[in-house]
């Protein structure tokens, strides 16, 4: 077990290193200059702002000077506003979409399971085509179509009410949260919702849910203590992958809801060449990213032994 | 005893010939056969699976049929919702209206207090109604010391529902009013109230005008039409509606759906082809090979992608605002490898186990025998179903990273960059979102019922228990 950790966190480890490196050289490629725009007017201030960036180094020199920066956990000071270190701005706008992102998640998992159950409970019968229906349209509409019309519903809805429930963006409360979380865990809701359908309907044919039949229990206690416990296995496996989608697909809910997340602020950080805020949040996301995937497969690894054991033959 | 059993020759006749008693009665079929067979049977698939060739068909015949340059603007005819024919109306310019004014000798109907104001009387429409202008005109009303003018789209149903304030006359003695305010080719309801000052009449008239689309001679001319006054002239029709820039949509989304599916389509094939290799060598050869060669695939699989796909963007020197089709496709094609890659190289580690595999072997097949007569069309239908559920997810790639804007650029379109121009238009023009959205949507929908249809018909294994 210990060793399979090891060698997760191995992997990682060269991952993150990987991605940090990539994005320096992806900066350093780009014929653009953060200090190209009117702040460097002559020559001097020029060189005085290349000074002030650490820029008239040699990029080697650079790397490591980044590097060693980064293993101190200090990504640097931003280009596009003054004084501003990208760790703050990190602090500032990550919490914004990790609520977001959890809220999502949440939604997604607990929807998934519900409806998947459901589809397999209702099986060929009409709550299943329903539910199915909307899983494909889940699964084939693009997302920011979905905040579109979102935002277009609840802009009539609150003509008609004459009330303000929900805001059509912007941050603050729970009631701000809701609709966002829900349109950017709606994918993943879909994904999950057919994974545990298929998974139900796999377990439901097994032999210790017969024999569970003919010890003769209940009905409800088969479901819930041996068909729900079993199918949500594999539910588990894809959540690691499912908090990058919901990670990244903030970007575009969060540019349309107008929500002040890491994710708006990386996009914008792109259109304005900040060298960096791109290269602090990227290997931030991408550390991120990394370490939920390995956390989620060590803990599926202590609810299903039998993954474990592959890992380590 | 009965009588002897002497049979005779007679006795004997040849029993009917049971022709072909050994043969199967079905034709054998082959794997494919079967498949299509089975394919043909699921509706859902075979419904896609047309689906999939009439938007071929709309992308690669729509530009012929549908001769219309995407990139021509025509500011006159912005955010067009969809229409077929239009004609349009020669006018003279419109100039300089007067209006109507009541003669200073002729005497105002009395105002003779706030509470008895009557609603103004019926309206005349001043020369024709066209987009260019409404000129409206009516009587003096009793008590009025000033006249407001509303505009709606429908009936009014009460005096809270008069619709858009348009102004209001300065005097009593005007009794005009020249509307020019965004005005469509359709009907609108022209309201107008006199008010006593403090107090706006209770009853209202509303009158209903047709509006004719109009082009003014100078504005013929600018565009090379002869023009003359009061005759029509045909204008190109926008079946899809036009956008922001007055573009034609049914062209763009043509020209928009070239560049989606040339990248959902043209780099699934690149990067499943680099994956069947990949995953064919590292399956073929096993051991410490495979062991590398896996860790490399398991080591990319973890890059975040998207992160990744816009990094490439930049390393490519590609600035924000521009378009970037190639570095899009090489970044999902480096990065969406892997995955077929670990999917070819299971199946092939179980082929190689195999008891035909091991016969062909024992027979002594060189091994690019075995990977092109075995290997490979035992992996085929998987490759396939690979192929048909990776199509979709890079047009979705695409779609998401044209619409954050690091994708494809104006003016090449896309169906993400449309929806992207579309969404900030959504409210007041719909129809600018809603079509790109719409064929994305088509797209991936079609896509994802054949890759489930396919999975069925060719890989009883993988059958999505359905």
């Amino acid at each position: 077990m210990t060793l399979y950790i090891l060698k997760r966190l191995a992997i990682g480890i060269v991952t993150i290193w990987f991605i940090a490196t990539a994005t320096f050289i992806a900066m350093h490629l780009v014929p653009g200059n953060p200090l190209a725009n009117e702040k460097a007017t002559t020559e001097v201030i020029r060189a005085n702002l290349e000074r002030r960036y650490g820029l008239d180094k040699p990029v080697t020199e650079q790397y490591i000077i980044y590097m060693g920066n980064m293993l101190r956990g200090d990504f640097g000071i931003a280009f596009s506003e003054e004084n501003r270190s990208v760790n703050d701005i990190i602090r500032e706008h990550f919490p914004v979409s990790a609520t977001l992102g959890v809220l999502a998640l949440l939604f997604a998992t607990l929807g998934g399971v519900l409806w998947g159950a459901l589809t397999a409970i209702y099986r060929n019968r009409w709550p299943d085509y329903v539910i199915m229906f909307f899983v494909i349209l889940g699964i084939s509409v693009p997302s920011f179509v979905f905040a579109a019309l979102s935002q277009w519903l609840i802009l009539n809805l609150n003509q008609v009410t004459g009330s303000s429930i929900l805001p059509v963006a912007g941050w603050g409360n729970f009631r701000y949260m809701l609709v966002p979380a829900l349109v950017l865990g709606m994918s993943t809701m879909a994904y999950l919702t057919r994974m545990m359908r298929s998974s139900m309907l796999e377990v439901s044919n097994t032999d210790y849910i017969r024999t569970a039949r003919a010890k003769g229990l209940s009905t409800t206690r088969i479901f819930i203590f041996h068909q729900l416990r079993n199918a949500i296995l594999p539910v588990i496996t894809v959540l690691g992958p499912a908090i990058a989608i919901i990670t990244t697909g903030g970007f575009v809910v969060e540019s349309v809801f107008a929500i002040p997340g890491l994710g708006r602020y990386f996009v914008q950080a792109v259109a304005q060449l900040d060298y960096t805020v791109i290269m602090g949040t990227t290997v931030f996301f991408g550390a991120f990213l990394v370490l939920m995937v390995i956390l989620v497969d060590i803990l599926y690894s202590f609810i299903d032994p039998r993954i474990r054991l592959q890992a380590e033959q | 005893m009965n009588k002897a059993f002497a049979p005779a020759l007679a006795d004997f006749a040849p029993a009917p010939a049971r022709q072909k008693m050994d043969t199967i009665s079905r034709p054998s079929l082959s794997y494919w056969q079967d498949a299509w067979q089975r394919l043909k049977i699921n509706k859902r698939a075979l419904v896609s699976l047309y689906l999939v060739l009439g938007l071929l068909i709309f992308t690669l015949l729509g530009p012929i049929l549908w001769n219309y340059d995407p990139a021509l603007q025509d500011l006159d005819s912005i955010s067009q919702a969809p229409s077929f024919s239009t004609t349009a109306l020669f006018v003279d310019d419109p100039g300089i209206w007067e209006g109507v004014l009541l003669q200073e000798s002729s005497t105002l109907p009395p105002v003779t207090g706030q509470s008895a104001v009557l609603g103004a009387t019926r309206l005349n429409i001043e020369g024709t109604a066209t987009t260019q202008y409404v000129r409206l005109s009516w009587e003096p009303v009793e008590g009025g010391a000033y006249y407001l003018v509303y505009r709606n789209d429908h009936q009014p149903e009460s005096a809270e529902d008069l619709g858009l304030p348009l102004g209001q006359t300065l005097t009593a003695r005007e009794l005009s009013f020249e509307d020019r305010l965004q005005l469509q080719p359709q009907t609108y309801y022209y309201t107008i109230i006199a008010s006593g000052g403090l107090r706006e009449a209770s009853d209202f008239a509303t009158e209903a005008v047709e509006l004719e689309r109009a082009i003014t001679v100078s504005q013929a001319l600018e565009r090379n039409l002869p023009a003359t006054p009061g005759t029509r002239v045909e204008l190109s029709a926008h079946p899809f509606g036009t956008d922001y820039l007055g573009r034609d949509l049914l062209a763009r989304t043509m020209m928009g759906a070239q560049v989606s599916l040339f990248i959902g389509i043209a780099a699934p094939f690149i990067f499943v082809l680099l994956g069947v290799i990949y995953g064919g060598v590292s399956g073929y050869f096993g051991g410490k090979i495979d062991l590398l060669m896996m860790r490399f695939a398991e080591f990319v699989i973890a890059l975040p992608f998207l992160l990744f796909m816009i990094l490439f963007r930049i390393g490519f020197g590609i600035g924000p605002g521009e378009s970037g089709i190639f570095p899009m496709l090489v970044a999902l094609v480096l990065l969406s490898w892997p995955n077929v890659a670990r999917i070819v190289r299971g199946q092939v580690l179980q082929l190689r186990e195999e008891a035909f595999v091991q016969a062909a072997r024992l027979l002594g097949a060189n091994p690019a025998y075995l990977i092109f007569r075995h290997m490979i069309p035992n992996t085929m239908g998987l490759i396939l179903v690979t192929l048909t559920f990776a199509i979709p997810m890079a047009i979705f790639t695409e779609a998401f990273l044209s619409f954050i804007g690091m994708g494809v650029a104006p003016p090449t379109p896309s169906w993400g960059s449309m929806s992207n121009e579309g969404i900030r238009s959504m409210l007041s023009t719909p129809h600018e979102l809603l079509f790109p959205a719409f064929f994305i949507s088509v797209t991936v929908l079609a896509f994802n019922l054949l890759g489930d249809g396919l999975r069925d018909a060719l890989d009883s294994r993988m059958r999505s228990r359905e």
